[in-house]
């Protein structure tokens, strides 16, 4: 299974962008957000999710795969780097392949950027700053048993079908499931107030 | 041949130093808050100062990051009990106000208001304000002086807040801020519980097994607090939203009750109605705990489904179906905030929601009880220690006579020297236009945007002789000012709020305040020394205002005196009261069923129903009601000026459903009986048809409130922010957001205004517009 990775929850997605305002914060990108949000049934509904990287590996990484430069490099834990800003050509092969829609070129400089999931901070155990942050959980960094002991019976998907092509990712999307009962603990951890255990 | 606009000169867009800044990041509409160096500080010796974010009651805990030489340059999420890393875009960004180029670095003074403000010293503005406050009280009484503090400050500062114009100034005319944020939910608890402040802590929310969230968009104004609302839905509790708009929660809700702006007291009515009904009462909980049934259940019986869903315009079935979730549910919680509270009714809207709770049993268990959200950062703290216009500290009453004693003697003052009480800040508004107050000093608010009516707000500080603002930015407020104060950031300054659990948290200092800029403490305390009341404000700092405010709360309901900031370092948080330094303090209301009225009980009080106070007519038939967006704090004063939040919610809008026609970023016309502004609609079937919702973040001429009403609750003197009449029409072209003001000599930045001609962004806010499908 799957290690320590990022979690995508949409029905647990307010809008709010604290997630594009901390990718912001992160040191990888310094001053631009990697992340956008989508907004599925804009005008009817509220509902919004945030798109990141996917960190696809199998087939590895389809941006990597085409790009002519080997400019996008995959790191033996899985994540997918941005380009190489001494290699990146500007060509967007890496746009038109990515399934997912995630990688931009920056017109201006003819580059590519995309999220890394905080290789800074994730190589040193730190969640990523959008996961860290989300206030709502709709971004999640851990195991899924670190997130099904959060959530009880929450399922989640790593394959996505394009046609005929599939595709597998290291980063998760949460499956909409049947509303069922679940006992205490639920949610998040049940926490102490000034010492006090709530659950009583 | 034409050069190619696309061609790239790869030697100097290919940066071959990884340790440049790399491209792409000139394409964010920096406001200047974000250090020039910040990704380049040297982060190996950078310190993590513990702190809270100085946005809304939720508190959450957070880091500054302080580099080597001071400076606060980032933020980094902290594991706090209260948000466990979490924070919402106003807390990653809070940070970048702490050294943002618009901080006001010196005091600026005018002798009248046909003059530009200029930089002047200390002594200069201290002195203009002192001879002012002595010629005016002296020509027309002490009380033709006012003070009007705000919610943001620490308590420690409300508390000084109240003492300077009591015993410094000597007025009556106090009153804060807060005034338009909570107090009709503070009203409601004092009648039922004599207590003012929320039955439970957030964690319950994770126990329940029914939560009840009403008039409150916890999705944009506490977004901190939804990971509880998941929690809770994880686990699998029923989730009811009754708002007028489909919020972000509401979307998620089992029962999302879209009810008309205004009704909220008939709904609540009806639903007790069906609760008695079904049988569906906990008849030895009221016997037990409670007064006033008898007639709380005969008049339930005047509002039957069908009479409050005509009301209510909302379906019948409805009403049914959240009393039968709420009152079955072995443990529900109800939860308010502004949207049943900023009425002419909102004490009575809040107690209708008491009534509930009450008549189910649904108080002081883990997952059931009631929960008050407030929206200022210090909303509860601010009002608790005698910054409000009829409250002395620790909640004591300004008319009882002991209670004047009891802080007579800690202040040191005779009793007939304590003013009597005050009016609340709209009223001093009127008071102003009607020249009975002819001076004012504001500290930390901005009526100019946060008060309803905006002509009648103007008029009302216009007609003051002399006007002094304390802020760190320069308000749209404080432009209009004689004398404006620079003070301390949140981040420069020690002290405790708090938040809308009544969790006294500390915040910390992260850097030494610019050259120039003094703390609120400091400029009350000299300006006291300098009207002849000094040996009363002797105090050094925060830590020496709050030892007073825990010798003046002890013995109240809302007791500090076993709060100390040591204990709240090791502790990260104790609830109130709190009488003993031994004490863990009280997370947790009525768990032995017992209030805080003389009789233990709680008090259920009868409402009826009534119509808002702006009536429709042919001219106005649709409702207009006002909030909060996610990337904007109140005023607006601090977030505007936030590059990344600017471009997350440049302006704002006027959302309306698609069946009036307008499609998305059409400039719309909304008129009201003040006055009419022209937005760009967004189109969106998430509102009710006859509502138009705006954000009322932004001033004159895209100011939401030049729209409002100033009417007030005749108990808590909220205003009715939340519905009033209005039109709807189509127009030519939309009003533009102005800058921000700035001091004189700084420089304004366009990057943060690049957006206020830009057109409504196709996605913001959240998915709300569409420009193909309406």
């Amino acid at each position: 299974m799957m290690g320590r990775t990022m979690f995508i929850d949409p029905g647990r997605c307010i809008g709010c962008q604290a997630c594009v305002s901390a990718c912001r914060e992160c040191d990888s990108h310094r001053g631009k957000s990697m992340i956008h949000l989508d907004y599925p049934d804009e005008g009817h509904s509220v509902a919004s999710l945030p798109t990141v990287c996917m960190h696809c590996e199998d087939p590895v990484a389809p941006c990597a795969e085409v790009c002519p430069a080997d400019a996008i490099l995959v790191t033996a834990d899985g994540v997918v780097q941005e380009a190489d800003t001494t290699r990146c050509i500007g060509c967007a092969n890496c746009v038109n392949a990515c399934p997912f829609g995630v990688p931009k070129i920056d017109l201006q400089a003819k580059l590519q950027l995309k999220c890394n999931l905080c290789y800074d901070r994730t190589a040193y155990g730190l969640a990523p700053m959008c996961a860290t942050v989300c206030p709502t959980g709709a971004l999640y960094y851990g195991t899924v048993e670190e997130l099904q002991a959060e959530r009880p019976g929450v399922q989640v998907a790593d394959t996505f079908v394009f046609g005929e092509s599939e595709v597998r990712t290291g980063v998760a999307m949460v499956v909409p499931a049947e509303r069922v009962r679940w006992p205490v603990p639920g949610g998040l951890p049940v926490v102490e107030i000034n010492g006090k255990d709530v659950r009583r | 041949m034409t050069a190619d606009p696309h061609a790239v000169d790869r030697r100097t867009l290919l940066p071959l130093d990884p340790s440049l800044t790399p491209p792409g990041t000139g394409g964010f509409r920096d406001a200047g808050g974000i250090p020039a160096d910040r990704w380049h500080a040297d982060q190996h010796g950078e310190t993590l100062v513990p702190t809270h974010c100085c946005f809304c009651g939720v508190q959450c805990g957070m880091y500054l990051r302080v580099d080597r030489g001071g400076k606060v340059f980032g933020v980094e999420p902290r594991n706090h009990d209260i948000n466990r890393m979490r924070l919402c875009p106003k807390g990653v960004n809070a940070y970048q106000q702490v050294n943002h180029p618009d901080r006001l670095t010196a005091p600026l003074m005018r002798r009248s208001r046909d003059e530009e403000l200029r930089e002047v010293s200390w002594d200069e503005a201290l002195d203009f304000t002192v001879s002012e406050i002595r010629r005016i009280q002296e020509a027309h009484g002490n009380d033709a002086f006012g003070v009007l503090g705000g919610a943001s400050l620490f308590t420690e500062k409300s508390y000084l807040v109240g003492k300077f114009a009591r015993v410094a100034v000597r007025t009556r005319h106090v009153d804060y801020n807060g005034r338009l944020c909570m107090v009709s939910a503070a009203g409601a608890n004092k009648l039922a519980f004599n207590i003012d402040r929320a039955g439970n802590p957030f964690a319950d929310i994770l126990l329940t097994d029914c939560l009840l969230l009403a008039g409150a968009n916890v999705g944009e104004c506490f977004p901190v607090l939804t990971q509880y609302v998941w929690g809770a839905r994880d686990r699998g509790a029923t989730l009811i939203v009754v708002d007028p708009r489909e919020t972000a929660v509401a979307r998620t809700a089992d029962i999302h009750v879209a009810l008309k702006s205004g009704t909220d007291s008939a709904f609540f009515n009806s639903v007790l109605n069906v609760v008695i009904e079904e049988g569906l009462t906990d008849e030895d909980f009221l016997a037990a705990h409670a007064t006033g049934w008898e007639e709380v259940k005969a008049n339930a019986a005047h509002y039957p489904p069908s009479r409050a869903a005509e009301i209510c315009g909302i379906p019948a079935e409805q009403i049914v179906q959240v009393a039968r979730a709420f009152a079955r549910a072995p443990k529900a919680m109800a939860f308010h905030a502004r949207g049943i509270e900023h009425h002419t009714q909102g004490v009575e809207n809040c107690l209708t929601v008491i009534n509930l709770c009450t008549a189910t049993g649904h108080l002081g268990k883990p997952g059931a009880g009631y929960g008050t959200l407030t929206g200022q950062g210090n909303g509860q703290g601010g009002r608790e220690h005698g910054q409000k216009a009829d409250l002395l500290p620790g909640g004591r009453s300004i008319l009882n006579e002991e209670h004047r004693r009891q802080i007579c003697e800690i202040w040191g003052i005779e009793e007939s020297e304590l003013p009597a009480a005050g009016t609340s800040m709209m009223e001093m508004v009127w008071q102003m236009q009607r020249r009975e107050i002819r001076g004012l000093i504001g500290i930390c608010n901005n009526p100019f945007v946060s008060l309803p009516n905006y002509s009648v707000v103007k008029d009302g500080y216009d007609s003051t002789e002399f006007h002094a603002q304390f802020d760190f930015f320069l308000s749209e407020t404080a432009a209009n000012a004689h004398v404006v104060f620079p003070v301390t950031i949140w981040a420069e300054d020690e002290g405790v709020m708090a938040n809308a659990e009544a969790r006294v948290v500390k915040h910390n200092k992260a850097q030494e305040p610019p050259a120039g800029v003094r703390t609120d403490t400091w400029v009350m305390c000299e300006l006291a020394r300098r009207l002849g009341a000094g040996d009363k404000f002797a105090f050094g700092g925060s830590r020496d205002v709050f030892e007073e405010l825990r010798r003046a709360s002890a013995g109240t309901i809302i007791d500090y005196s076993g709060i100390t900031y040591e204990r709240l370092e090791e502790t990260g948080g104790i609830v109130w009261p709190c009488p003993s330094t031994d004490h863990p303090g009280t997370p947790r209301l009525f768990e032995d069923g017992t209030t805080y009225h003389t009789d233990g009980k709680v008090h259920m009080q009868v409402v009826e129903w009534h119509p808002p106070a702006d009536p429709y007519d042919e001219e106005h038939p649709m409702t207009l009601t006002t909030g909060r967006t996610v990337a904007h704090f109140l005023s607006g004063n601090q977030t505007r000026r936030l590059g990344a939040l600017v471009e997350q919610t440049p302006r704002p809008w006027a959302e309306v459903h698609p069946s009036h026609g307008f499609r998305n970023g059409e400039p719309v016309r909304v008129v009201t009986r003040r006055g009419s502004e022209v937005f760009p609609a967004l189109v969106t079937e998430a509102i009710r048809p006859d509502t138009v919702f705006i954000p009322y973040h932004w001033p004159v001429p895209t100011a939401a409130n030049a729209l409002t009403i100033d009417a007030l609750d005749p108990r808590s003197k909220i205003p009715e922010y939340k519905v009033c009449a209005c039109r709807i029409e189509h127009a030519e072209s939309i009003d533009e957001v102005p800058a921000p003001p700035v001091a004189p000599g700084h420089v304004a930045y366009p990057e943060t205004q690049v957006s206020r001609t830009d057109p409504l962004p196709p996605t913001a806010p959240q998915g709300r517009g569409t420009s193909e499908r309406s």
